[in-house]
């Protein structure tokens, strides 16, 4: 493959990882829970965009419609239940928390579906297999250019409800100090309970696309998360469209890796990532995140 | 007519018993200064009434209803408001932000990002700066103005002058003057007492977590407040 | 046990300062007469048993490092794992140059250390997520990289050969020997390093960090002590592990569920006490020893109790102990106490505690 091309498809494959990234990134920003389970959330999306899409024969795209409210309402859910729980007990619960719903779910899907690894490509149609052919060297797949689209529109989307909405005003507030944002009247729980439900939608869409483009098994998981946090790390903590920056640098770093060499594609971008956190970058980055 | 009515309340800070019993009403339109050593339990006691802080035992009493369990945020909505110690504003949001964000689940009343404005007029050219960048009497005015914006029937400010150049404290106290002429029910916190008794129209002393003296600022010098300030006094509440 | 007026801390109020109740006396000469039973446990109990409490060793070890560094260092690290691969290929690459097994074990934990030492450099001025993540890239990295090489098996794995010159009952014997030694000296160094003004500049650090330093407590070199007997450890338990199972992929060694299994005995033990972890290994051997075999419901029975742990006894088991009986097993901390009075109640790692707090 030319070079050009692997660093083209390294830039579309960081979209998708900015999507992954969107929702860790979020509710790190507003409620500082690091979702260790949202790889597996991911997961369990694609899985469910698999049952709608085979019990009611439709494409995926039709079937994340029912499955993305699903999704969200079981955020909504996971954050009032169990996660609004762990954040009174430290810093430390919720990492323990989300680690433990990660196992359930990845073994829970294990249970479910066998350790097969499998693809929604074929349900979705030739938009999953035909490229934009420039020339002989150089091919932009259409669904790694849609998913690179639906990132800028949902980190966009996301941005834009932070800065100009009420509900985004709220959010920031929140964020930045939940005791004061009480006194004036801003119940925590209610922002808290709905960042998750926008990052479990974001994850689920991930996950769908993931299962579109390539393929997913129920321990994808682990796979998703490490990259969903290299893509924020590199692209710094806390800045949305950072961490599109930070995917698109990884799916690169992969993408040239694996041009060297196939088994080089992952290490690439861990010995990325690890260049980062160990630049100025990104020691700045890691004291300002604990600055609050 | 009362409006707020604290029974026995106690609260603790961590290991410490703050507040120790503490009666006292307040009723409409009445301005209330408490005034006390630092540490003494005015400020647990302040976000107790406000609900940011757990009450250990005793009652509070709003509008007849007794509001001692209920949540900060739906207290904002019964029409309590308090202006944090150390202003706590929203660092990244701007001030016309911070005004905005604490006015979204208001009740309708008087008070819209225009009026306070007009209230606190140094606010005028600063409305698209970050709260970060303001100076701390500019900080202070935005802190009492997003507590206005919820439409309270009963302010409370915690420290009004601490940290502030006199200049500003000027400033600060012109707007809550105004403020209080208007009829607004007002409990304040204020280190200086020549500063709380021109405002106030009672005067709560707080040693220690109890009340050592309650009286009407009419009705007593400063010298008497300056006593049970240090505990010099044997008196407890009226 | 006269009043002491004047006493260490300037107490003019008749107050002494002790190290040690007459429970964790008892307790301390329980534990050596323990420790002297263990040793002679290959001789008088069967092969299975041996390997079982072999088995125990190793999480217990896994238990205790994850707990010096979460419970006493503040550190969430998702990464140990890389210790646990690091150390049992060491071992393989020691005895490929002909180094005998054991002292290859030996080795391989020192190796281990000096790898915590340079990873350090890169994970230490993290915190928090970033640390978790850095460390569990690290990880990742080290097994992508023995999975490249092929002296090393690859990804498909590869065999400790060099036991073979032992026969079976005496690999397992010292192979139960060395886990139960490095044990013991795990857990007596976690004790020493509590025991001494450490331990009470490892709590003020965990608490808050900045006063920390602010008074003189030097955070860093604390931390990286941490770090690297962590590391120590974790190799130590990897190379045991390949000791007793032979064989190892990359994928297995390295693989993240050995930090969920540390998470899961810390958690359920309580997290931060010296006796917490211990009794999260046990609990954790016992419920592997019955329900391991189930597979897929295992881990979600485990996923689930850990969660259920975290959201209603984020404290522990032990702690359930502690707050009803006011004790601690080993002389860690500093009690205050009135000859006339009742004992007041001390921290674990150093600190105290009034009783009418």
């Amino acid at each position: 493959m030319s070079w050009v091309n692997a660093v083209v498809q390294g830039l579309l494959l960081g979209g998708l990882y900015a999507l992954f990234a969107c929702g860790l990134s979020l509710m790190f920003g507003v409620m500082r829970i690091i979702n260790l389970a949202h790889g597996d959330i991911a997961v369990l999306g694609a899985f469910l965009v698999w049952e709608v899409s085979f019990t009611y024969h439709v494409s995926p795209f039709i079937a994340l419609l029912p499955v993305l409210p699903i999704m969200a309402a079981f955020g909504y859910v996971l954050q009032r239940s169990v996660l609004a729980r762990s954040l009174r007990g430290g810093p430390l619960i919720p990492l323990l928390t989300t680690f433990g719903l990660s196992i359930v779910i990845q073994n829970g899907l294990l249970q479910a579906y066998s350790p097969d690894v499998r693809s929604l490509g074929a349900k979705a149609g030739t938009i999953s297999t035909k490229s934009w052919v420039i020339n002989s060297r150089l091919a932009v797949p259409y669904i790694g250019l849609l998913v690179l689209v639906l990132a800028v529109v949902v980190l966009g989307g996301l941005q834009l409800t932070l800065r100009r909405t009420p509900f985004g005003r709220e959010m920031r507030a929140t964020a930045l100090d939940p005791d004061t944002a009480a006194l004036v009247g801003i119940p925590a729980w209610s922002v808290y309970a709905k960042a998750t439900a926008i990052a479990l939608a974001t994850a689920t869409l991930a996950g769908a696309f993931l299962a579109i483009r390539s393929t997913f098994q129920p321990s994808s998981g682990p796979t998703q998360l490490i990259f969903a946090f290299e893509a924020v790390v590199i692209g710094g903590l806390g800045s949305l469209w950072g961490t599109l920056g930070g995917g698109i640098v990884l799916g690169i770093a992969q993408t040239i890796g694996a041009n060297i060499d196939p088994r080089y594609s992952i290490l690439a971008g861990h010995l990325v990532f690890l260049a980062v956190l160990a630049s100025p970058r990104g020691r700045i980055l890691a004291s300002r995140s604990t600055a609050r | 007519m009362t409006l707020l009515e604290v029974q026995d309340l106690h609260a603790r800070h961590g290991l410490l018993q703050a507040v120790r019993g503490v009666s006292f009403t307040v009723s409409q339109g009445e301005t209330v200064a408490l005034v006390g050593a630092n540490g003494a339990g005015k400020s647990t006691m302040l976000r107790t009434l406000a609900g940011a802080h757990p009450a250990s035992a005793g009652s509070v009493r709003f509008d007849d209803v007794d509001i001692t369990g209920v949540p900060a945020h739906r207290r904002v909505a019964l029409g309590i408001a308090l202006v944090p110690e150390g202003r706590k504003l929203f660092a990244d949001l701007t001030v016309e932000e911070n005004l905005l964000v604490a006015g979204r689940r208001a009740k309708p009343g008087p008070w819209t990002v225009e009026t306070v404005v007009a209230a606190f007029p140094m606010l005028k050219p600063l409305r698209n700066k970050k709260a970060s960048q303001l100076s701390g009497g500019e900080q202070q005015a935005t802190s009492i103005g997003r507590a206005l914006m919820t439409n309270p029937r009963l302010l409370m400010v915690d420290e009004v002058s601490l940290g502030l150049a006199p200049i500003a404290v000027d400033a600060v106290y012109e707007s809550l003057t105004s403020l209080i002429k208007s009829g607004s029910t007002v409990v304040l916190v204020e280190q200086d007492l020549r500063r709380a008794m021109s405002v106030a129209d009672r005067v709560i002393c707080i040693l220690e977590g109890k009340i050592v003296l309650e009286a009407a600022t009419a009705s007593v010098s400063r010298e008497l407040i300056t006593e049970a300030y240090f505990g010099l006094r044997a008196q407890g509440s009226t | 046990m006269t009043t002491v007026r004047g006493g260490p801390i300037g107490s003019s109020s008749g107050w002494l300062v002790r190290r040690s109740t007459r429970a964790s006396a008892v307790a301390s000469v329980v534990s050596l007469v323990l420790v002297v039973a263990l040793f002679l446990v290959p001789e008088v109990m069967g092969a299975n048993a041996v390997q079982q409490l072999t088995s125990l060793f190793t999480f217990l070890i896994l238990a205790i490092m994850w707990n010096a560094l979460a419970g006493y260092g503040g550190m969430v690290s998702v990464g140990q794992q890389a210790f646990i691969g690091f150390g049992a290929y060491s071992v393989i690459f020691l005895t490929q140059h002909g180094v005998t097994p054991y002292l290859a074990v030996v080795i391989a934990a020192f190796a281990s250390a000096a790898l915590a030492a340079i990873e350090s450099l890169l994970v230490l001025p993290l915190r928090g997520g970033q640390f978790a993540v850095g460390t569990w890239v690290v990880a990742e990295v080290l097994a992508l990289l023995v999975t490249l090489d092929h002296s090393m098996g690859g990804g498909s794995g590869i065999s400790l050969h060099g036991l073979n010159r032992y026969s079976i009952t005496d690999r397992r014997d010292y192979t139960y020997w060395l886990s139960l030694a490095f044990m013991v000296l795990l857990l007596g160094s976690v004790f020493l390093l509590l025991r001494r003004r450490t331990g009470a500049a490892l709590q003020a650090i965990r608490d808050d960090e900045e006063a920390a330093a602010s008074v003189g407590v030097r955070v860093r070199p604390l931390r990286f002590l941490l770090f690297v007997l962590a590391g120590f450890g974790c190799g130590a338990a990897g190379a045991l592990i390949l000791a007793n199972t032979s064989f190892i992929q990359p994928t297995s060694i390295f693989g993240v569920q050995y930090t969920a299994y540390m998470i899961f005995m810390v958690l359920v033990g309580g997290l931060g006490t010296f006796e917490g972890p211990i009794i999260g290994a046990i609990v954790f051997f016992v419920i592997q020893y019955n329900f391991a075999d189930e597979g897929a419901w295992y881990l979600i029975g485990l996923g689930v109790v850990a969660m259920g742990f975290a959201l209603f006894l984020p404290r522990g088991l032990w702690s359930l102990l502690t707050d009803r009986l006011h004790f601690q097993l080993l002389p860690v901390g500093y009690r205050l106490t009135r000859p006339e009075k009742l004992p007041v109640i001390a921290n674990e790692g150093g600190g105290v505690v009034s009783e009418h707090g």
